[in-house]
C-alpha cells in the first residue's frame, strides 16, 4: 500500500535532549577502531580548537535515527518497518558534536516516493544544541521493500 | 578547526592514503553495543539467512564510519568534514571465522570548491565489490 503523500513536509516535535558523554564517544570510537585522540583526549581536542572531545562524524546517527522513530512508528503513516532497509545517509555539519552537548532532534518527512514496488521515505533530522544553535543535519533515506521486490541490505 | 592539509597544496586528483579495515563478528557485536543498533541481521546468522541474506552483514553505518577515517586521518582534525554522504549499495558479508571481512577504502580529491573546501570521492569495496555508492565528503582544509 502506498504511503500517504500528504505526510510530505510534516515535522515532528523536538526530542528530549540527548546528553553527549565523553565515555560514550570513547566507546563509539573504539567500536570503529578509530584512535584519533580528538575523540578521547580533551587536551588533544583543545589543541585543535575544540572545547572538549568531539565525536566521530557518524556518531550522531544513533541520536537522529532514534528520533526518526517518531516517523517510522507513526501509526498514521503506516510504514511496514519489517521491510525497511537503509538506502542513503548524509550529514551536513555546522560544527562537530562534542562531549557535554545536549542535543535535540526535529524530524521532518522530506519526500515519499514509490519506485519499482518499493516505498522510499526521506527523513531530515535537524540537530540543535541547548542554546538553539544548529549542529548538524542528517538526511536518512529508508526503503520499504515491496512484497515482490528483490532483497536489499541494511 | 585546524586541518593539517593546506588547500593550496591540493590538486584535483590528489589521492588520499588508502586504508583497509578488518571487520569480524566480534567487531559487529561491539558496534551494535556502541551504536544501539541491535538488528539481528548483524549478529545472528540464522536470522540473516531467514530474511534472504547470504550471511551476517555489517551495519551500513559501520562501513560509513570506517570509510570516513581515510578523510579524518588525512586532515587530522575530524571537524574538517563539513558534509558526508553515502548510498548503501551492497552488503559487507561477514563470515563466522577468525578473518571476517575487510573494507577497502581509497579516496581522491574530485573538486576544489570555494572557502578552502574540497570534495573527496571515496571508493569503498569489500570482497572485490563496491559496497557504497555516491560516497562523498566535503572537507574544509587549512
Amino acid at each position: 500500500m502506498a504511503l500517504d503523500q500528504s505526510f510530505v513536509g510534516r515535522s515532528y516535535p523536538p526530542t528530549d535532549p540527548y546528553e553527549v558523554g565523553r565515555e560514550k564517544i570513547r566507546e563509539f570510537a573504539q567500536a570503529v577502531g578509530d584512535t584519533n585522540p580528538a575523540y578521547t583526549d580533551p587536551e588533544a581536542a583543545k589543541a585543535l580548537g575544540h572545547s572538549d572531545v568531539i565525536a566521530p562524524p557518524t556518531f550522531v546517527f544513533a541520536i537522529t535515527f532514534k528520533a526518526a522513530g517518531q516517523v517510522t512508528t507513526d501509526p498514521q503513516l503506516g510504514l511496514d518497518y519489517s521491510r525497511v532497509v537503509h538506502g542513503d545517509q548524509k550529514f551536513a555539519y555546522t560544527r562537530p558534536v562534542r562531549a557535554g552537548d545536549r542535543l535535540t532532534v526535529t524530524s521532518t518527512i522530506e519526500a515519499i516516493k514509490s519506485m519499482a514496488g518499493n516505498e522510499i521515505l526521506d527523513i531530515r533530522g535537524e540537530v540543535h544544541d541547548e542554546a538553539g544553535e544548529h549542529v548538524v543535519t542528517a538526511w536518512t533515506k529508508l526503503v520499504a521493500r515491496g512484497a515482490d521486490a528483490a532483497e536489499g541490505e541494511a | 578547526m585546524t586541518a593539517k592539509i593546506a588547500y593550496g597544496d591540493i590538486e584535483v586528483g590528489t589521492e588520499l592514503p588508502a586504508q583497509t579495515f578488518p571487520v569480524t563478528r566480534a567487531t559487529l557485536v561491539q558496534y551494535a553495543g556502541a551504536s544501539g543498533d541491535f538488528n539481528p541481521i548483524h549478529w545472528n546468522e540464522k536470522f540473516a539467512k531467514e530474511v534472504g541474506l547470504p550471511d551476517v552483514i555489517a551495519h551500513g553505518m559501520f562501513t560509513m564510519a570506517e570509510a570516513i577515517r581515510v578523510v579524518t586521518d588525512w586532515t587530522g582534525d575530524p571537524a574538517a568534514v563539513v558534509e558526508y554522504g553515502v548510498r548503501f549499495t551492497k552488503p559487507v558479508v561477514v563470515p563466522n571465522d577468525d578473518e571476517g571481512a575487510t573494507i577497502e577504502v581509497s579516496g581522491k580529491v574530485a573538486a576544489k570548491l570555494d572557502d578552502n573546501r574540497v570534495r573527496v570521492d571515496l571508493t569503498v569495496k569489500s570482497a572485490g565489490q563496491k559496497v557504497l555508492g555516491m560516497s562523498r565528503a566535503v572537507v574544509r582544509l587549512a
